[in-house]
């Protein structure tokens, strides 16, 4: 038994308050906090771990996608926006898109002015194709429409914490934000902070706001869990499991798309390896050499079929192409978006190429393989120390060495279909054009947003949301809060410190997860999902205030796994209300009513209203002219971007 | 507000088939720099100047913050369990037919 470090501030409550609080400390919501504070405003920042190396780029990432107005691009924001929403069927956020694509460079040379580092200072890689001599700057991918850039991330959380620091942002380090304040005031719901605890010393902090920035990340841990290593069933980081959507979830907010999931694609207990640690042409990878077991190497062919001779092809979009798709969330893209790719596996096998495959980056040009296995791989989230330093240490050296790939694909796992995750550009919160949820006072960015991927969307929309809800902040007041609702806050989140003898959170995490996998997996139907709902409502009743703990740490495993319940309450209501199945969603029933297929194409949002579960239906293009749209409302960024 | 009652706080460690964080005791200075920004709060301080307890090593994330923070070059080091273990071979030439 040891002591606890901490002082026991359990029981005691502070009260702070501020203009604008932003709930979560990863890339978007820095960004915020700093959007605000640049403009004045009196902010608070809360994060469960440490800003400075929170969040999923905690310890870097390594490609800044859609960065269309830099000045080596030559696609603009709206053929990008309007591609990417062509290519995820509709189903994708065509505000928070545009955000990313209109505003990425400006905040790639807002990073680079705190400390971050986006180009080649030190002319490492002199020469290469994707580096621009005058800027330094480094592309990836498209080599000839330049929109994705190579930047060392492992460099951005630090820089943007002194940044914070400098601006006079309060930061809440190890808090976590458990609960969201709302009114009602003139007849409208309005959101007027939040309540979190300190996960060293159990206290409670309530934080008053003008208006609050959600940028919790997304949900996870749902259907996916290992009780003994469960820092690695996950691609997020651990802790980073969906608060953010439960809290608003029972506020109010309005959700969308929450019935999409997918096959699991990464975790690294069991079914798969360490994210960006195994051989393979993908995302950090790309367009690494692959070869067979007998050293032949794999051919990369273009989107008609024809193998491409060097590996500078592998970078090019075909003659007649504008620019072709490639990045996190990019599959198996459309014709018209569809670059380079080695053949496909089935191809491979029919034609006797024999597994394993592996990597061979010492068959690339120098600076190719360098790049990949030292900067991607290295800048990339978790790679420095576990990929880059451990398998050096190990003697790999990639230019005497082959990596291998595992599996029957190129992601080094093999999940079944009902082990499924939010991934892929998920659900998550809807929002108006100044990413405001439908509560007034409340806005969204990040991964909390739907059909939300990587790095670049964050950072964006994160400032962006923080901008909005700084100049909303203007024309609205601190309200007073309910001490009731507090205390029966505080007496939820203490609870399991008063049970005996009684669970560990590890066992409801598991029994959930279980239940996921049975009742919500790959293919559903009304049955199971009622009785999938009907037993995580049974595990919540009886079995969650069983649940013991003996410090504010297990406390806070603990409220994290209260918050996966209510996220699998909004997942199995939202794939209950979706009755016909839906391709780009990966929906599928075995009850399909196709006689829905039509009134069904659209947005399925979800919300709860006086503990009614409510959904209506918004239209794929319910955003607008993305430009026009854009323009309306910015005209102020506009000009002082300008002036810049 | 509401009134609590007071419960003493301890922390048991909770083992799991991996240990991902290791000190080095000969270089370590014990700052602690380790626990402040680890984001899954793995490693809890016990004595100041001494390396802090890896009290929830299944909850490692493995992103390595810790490594990359430590002052002191090699007083803490990061490994993935054996069975992410990513094999490794020296080079193969092509094999010629015949």
């Amino acid at each position: 038994m040891y002591k606890w470090p901490y002082e026991n501030k359990a029981g005691m409550q502070e009260n702070v308050s501020c203009d604008v609080l932003v709930l979560g400390g990863g890339l978007a919501g820095v960004n915020a906090a700093i959007a605000a504070a640049e403009r004045g405003k009196k902010v608070i920042l809360v994060e469960k771990g440490a800003t400075v190396r929170s969040g999923s780029a905690g310890s870097g990432f390594d490609h800044w996608e859609m960065a269309c107005t830099n000045p080596g691009c030559t696609v603009t924001p709206e053929e990008m926006t309007y591609a990417y929403i062509d290519e995820q069927d509709h189903y994708s956020n065509g505000i928070s898109h545009y955000i990313e694509c209109r505003e990425g460079y400006d905040r790639i040379l807002d990073v680079e002015s705190f400390g971050g580092k986006v180009r080649d200072t030190e002319g490492e890689f002199e020469g290469a194709e994707f580096r621009d001599p005058e800027t330094g700057f480094m592309y990836a991918y498209d080599y000839k429409s330049k929109y994705t850039m190579r930047v060392w991330g492992s460099t951005f959380k630090p820089a943007y914490y002194r940044q914070l620091k400098k601006l006079g942002v309060k930061v809440f380090d190890h808090t976590e934000a458990t609960a969201l304040m709302v009114k009602e005031i003139n007849g409208k719901k309005q959101g007027i902070g939040a309540v979190g605890m300190n996960v060293h010393t159990g206290k409670t902090i309530v934080f008053s706001s003008k208006t609050t920035v959600l940028t919790m990340s997304r949900p996870a841990r749902v259907w996916l869990f290992s009780p003994d290593t469960p820092g690695l069933c996950e691609f997020r980081p651990f802790q980073s499991i969906g608060s953010g959507h439960a809290m608003g979830y029972k506020a109010g907010v309005e959700f969308t798309m929450m019935e999409k999931s997918v096959r699991g694609e990464f975790s690294a207990a069991g079914r798969s390896y360490p994210a960006y640690g195994t051989g393979n042409n993908h995302n950090t990878w790309y367009a690494a050499t692959m070869i067979d077991s007998r050293g032949v190497e794999i051919p990369y062919v273009d989107r008609d079929g024809n193998e491409l001779k060097t590996v500078s092809e592998r970078y090019q979009p075909v003659e007649g192409q504008k620019f072709f798709l490639k990045g996190g969330v990019i599959d198996e893209p459309k014709y018209e978006y569809r670059g380079p790719e080695t053949l496909d596996f089935n191809t491979l096998i029919e034609r006797g190429y024999k597994l394993p495959f592996y990597a061979d980056l010492s068959r690339m040009p120098d600076t190719e393989r360098r790049v990949i296995w030292g900067m991607m791989v290295g800048e990339e989230g978790k790679t420095k120390i576990p990929i880059l330093k451990n398998y050096t240490d190990r003697g790999f050296d990639p230019t005497k060495h082959v990596l291998q790939s595992y599996g029957t694909g190129w992601q080094s796992a093999s999940f079944l279909d009902q082990e499924r995750q939010l991934f892929g550009a998920p659900g998550g919160i809807i929002t108006d054009w100044d990413l405001k949820t439908n509560i007034d006072g409340i806005y969204a960015a990040g991964d909390q947003l739907y059909a939300s991927d990587c790095a670049g969307h964050a950072i964006t929309t994160g400032y962006y949301a923080g901008r909005k809800a700084a100049s909303a902040s203007d024309s609205l007041n601190l309200e007073a809060f309910d001490q009731s609702f507090v205390d029966a806050e505080m007496e939820r989140l203490l609870a399991p410190l008063y049970v005996e003898n009684g669970l560990d959170w590890r066992e409801i995490n598991m029994a959930v997860a279980k239940a996921m996998q049975n009742y919500c997996g790959g293919i559903k139907n009304d049955d199971l999902l009622k009785q999938g709902l009907a037993l995580i409502e049974d595990i919540e009743a009886n079995d969650l205030p069983k649940v013991s703990c003996n410090n504010p740490h297990e406390l806070m495993r603990a409220h994290e796994v209260m918050d996966i319940i209510t996220v699998c309450k909004i997942i199995l209501n939202a794939c209950l209300i979706r009755k016909c199945d839906s391709k780009p969603l990966y929906f599928v029933r075995s009850d399909s009513d196709e006689s829905k297929a039509e009134a069904e194409t659209g947005y399925i949002t979800i919300y709860q209203e006086n503990g009614e579960v409510k959904s209506r239906v918004i239209p794929h293009d319910y955003f607008g002219d993305l430009k026009s749209e854009y323009e309306k409302r910015n005209a102020d960024y506009i000009a002082e971007r300008g002036a810049k | 507000m509401a009134e609590f009652r007071k419960v003493e706080f301890s922390a048991e460690k909770i083992s799991c088939s991996t240990n991902p964080i290791s000190f080095d005791e000969s270089k370590c200075i014990g700052c602690h720099r380790c626990a402040d920004v680890c984001q899954c709060d793995v490693l809890i301080p016990q004595e100041k100047g001494k390396h802090p307890v890896v009290m929830y090593p299944g909850e490692c994330y493995y992103c390595g913050c810790c490594v990359i923070e430590c002052p002191v070059e090699g007083a803490i080091s990061l490994r993935h369990p054996l069975m992410n273990r990513a094999r490794f071979v020296p080079l193969i030439e092509e094999q010629k037919e015949g």
